[in-house]
């Protein structure tokens, strides 16, 4: 780029780049101010004012969340759903993916058409609430796994994927005498890291951050996971019940507030570090997904 | 497809069949019966993939039926007693319906003619940022937003605009307003508040796509305009704006189709009763008489009508578009 730029178009790139400086600004500017907060004693987060750096640094309100015995529960909950979800989501939906992308599947055409189906037309959350209710799963761990463990938009991203691993791979397989359980496991799955990748952070984002199945399917607390629990306290303001269940030794120096606010730099802060390494593979799988859909 | 699997099918009914026929219909059967023995591990993967859709798709599509019924939680769907078109009469003169009825179709048609626009000017004065490593560093964060949940969004949201908020500490310090206000309190700010949070969190991943469809146009077609004398912005009207309008057009349709979509998981989180005339939208009314209630046949006509609406919403869209400019999602 050795052009020589008129007096317009370098106006222009200065205002580019600053109305862009704003919209990063505006983007990132939120989140610190709870990253500070937090980071903040919480009876002097009470007088206001702290927008840029805590006025007076304290790891009170993170000790506080660690000793609480309900938070911590429900972090257990929200990590075992989000790994336990992922890791049967990505695995069910590319076994049903893989036996799709197979040349000469007999009735393959009337399964996709079932699928594509589902993406246009569906029950509604009345129905799938009383099927929930009818198969046993109120009030249960499942609730979180089996309805989530498929889905028929990431399989077209499989299958996407599948059809464009060369058949030599497979056929070299067969004549080793393997079965098609044993090429999709040792074979398939193996080459198609990229895909798998996307798939699971998608789903895993999804786990993650759910917290309406929480408030639809469970009742009970020692089940919720840490969004729905966030939901409770701050949609329905109960953060005293927060403030209750941490025990009687933490100072009197976190409020409900600052509590709250470092509860939510605990829950946020997983996603936040594992996603600049994970970005190239959701640009891609967002690529894949368009260009079908 | 299953003509060529059986082509006996095809023989001439009536006419007694020619020995060599019948054989020929029995080595077919025969040779399907191997195939589909081959890959009988293929169909157990593949039947067990239909069988979770038959659950979780299409158990709840027959359960749609409840919407012309009086369901009982205590009996069956197929117990419970025909009432046809009642509940639709019933929410059609509902109070409800007005509110109901303006507060989605007002949320998303601002969210439509504001929120749809805008990824596609960021995504434009984006692709004009010269420098490679700046412009994937704005990308970067402008999608982080994206990753948060609304739980999260609404926590910041509501310490925002509390009366002690940053929000009525800038307005006041500036002198705009004397008073502090309680945002979320009042009904009159609600559909501003959902728009531009939607906007926040959602700006830099919508404009994924449209980047991905800029990056696509041949540069030649730049260098061209610039010896006709081309500026930046001539560029931007005449050639890339034309060359992503497809990938617009699709997205516009189901932009529209989703029209009655209000997003649940933000509106649960921001509702409270103070503000209900302004965030009480269809989903929000059937989670509440449905779900909590327990008006399951009431609460599922109403489902049932926003999803045939929405339907026809995508066929309009689909024709209009593709009269328009040739692009369609079918």
């Amino acid at each position: 780029m050795f052009k020589r730029r008129t007096r317009g178009e370098a106006l222009f790139d200065i205002f580019n780049n600053f109305g862009m400086l704003i919209v990063c600004f505006l983007t990132i500017y939120p989140i610190w101010y709870v990253l500070v907060n937090a980071f903040n004693d919480g009876q002097d987060a009470m007088r206001g004012g702290i927008y840029w750096w805590p006025r007076m640094f304290s790891f009170e309100n993170f000790s506080a969340v660690f000793q609480s015995s309900g938070i911590m529960t429900a972090m257990g909950i929200t990590v075992a759903k989000t790994v336990v979800g992922v890791f049967i989501h990505v695995l069910f939906t590319a076994m049903v993916a893989y036996a799709f992308s197979r040349k000469g599947l007999i009735g393959g055409k009337f399964y996709i058409l079932l699928g594509t189906i589902t993406m246009f037309f569906g029950g509604g959350i009345i129905p799938f609430y009383l099927l929930i209710k009818d198969l046993n799963m109120l009030d249960s761990f499942l609730v979180y796994i089996i309805p989530f463990m498929f889905s028929f938009f990431d399989l077209i991203i499989f299958m996407t994927f599948f059809r464009e691993i060369p058949d030599g791979l497979e056929e070299a397989a067969k004549i080793d005498g393997a079965n098609d359980w044993s090429i999709f496991l040792r074979v398939v799955l193996p080459v198609s890291m990229p895909v798998i990748a996307t798939i699971a952070l998608f789903h895993g984002v999804f786990q993650w951050n759910d917290y309406f199945t929480g408030v639809l399917y469970i009742n009970n607390a020692d089940l919720q996971p840490i969004q729905t629990y966030l939901y409770k306290v701050v949609a329905q303001s109960s953060s005293n019940q927060m403030m209750a269940q941490v025990p009687g030794g933490v100072s009197k120096t976190v409020t409900s507030q600052s509590i709250k606010m470092a509860t939510m730099v605990v829950t946020t802060a997983p996603i936040v570090f594992v996603y600049p390494f994970l970005q190239r593979y959701f640009v891609k799988g967002m690529m894949i997904g368009s260009i079908k859909g | 497809m299953p003509n060529q699997l059986h082509p006996d099918s095809d023989t001439g009914v009536g006419s007694p069949m020619e020995p060599s026929v019948r054989n020929e219909k029995k080595l077919d059967r025969q040779r399907w019966f191997r195939k589909l023995y081959g890959q009988r591990h293929l169909q157990i993967m593949a039947l067990l993939g239909i069988a979770w859709m038959i659950v979780f798709n299409y158990i709840p599509m027959y359960g749609i039926i409840i919407a012309f019924k009086e369901f009982n939680i205590v009996k069956s769907i197929g117990e419970a007693p025909w009432v046809g078109l009642e509940h639709f009469k019933e929410f059609f003169s509902d109070d409800d319906f007005t509110t109901v009825m303006r507060n989605t179709l007002g949320i998303s048609l601002l969210k439509l003619f504001i929120g749809f626009p805008l990824p596609i000017i960021f995504a434009l004065f984006l692709n004009e940022i010269r420098s490679v490593r700046y412009k994937r560093t704005i990308q970067t964060i402008s999608y982080l937003p994206h990753f948060l949940s609304w739980v999260i969004l609404g926590g910041i949201l509501m310490t925002w605009l509390a009366d002690i908020g940053i929000i009525n500490n800038i307005l006041l310090a500036l002198h705009v307003i004397d008073e502090p206000i309680t945002y979320l309190a009042e009904p009159k700010y609600f559909w501003g508040i959902i728009i531009t949070s939607d906007i926040w969190k959602e700006l830099g991943w919508s404009a994924i796509i449209y980047l991905a469809a800029i990056s696509s146009i041949s540069p030649e077609m730049y260098e061209a305009s610039t010896i006709d004398g081309a500026g930046r912005f001539q560029k931007m009207w005449y050639i890339t704006l034309p060359s992503i309008k497809s990938t617009i057009s699709i997205l516009f349709i189901l932009a529209v189709s989703g029209v009655l979509n209000s997003n649940f998981d933000q509106i649960l989180v921001l509702r409270n009763t103070l503000n209900e005339s302004a965030s009480n939208v269809i989903d929000i009314f059937v989670y509440h008489t449905g779900i909590q209630n327990g008006r399951y046949s009431y609460a599922q006509a109403v489902s049932l009508f926003k999803s045939v609406i929405a339907i026809i919403l995508l066929l309009i869209a689909n024709k209009v578009t593709k009269k328009l400019n040739d692009t369609s999602l079918f």
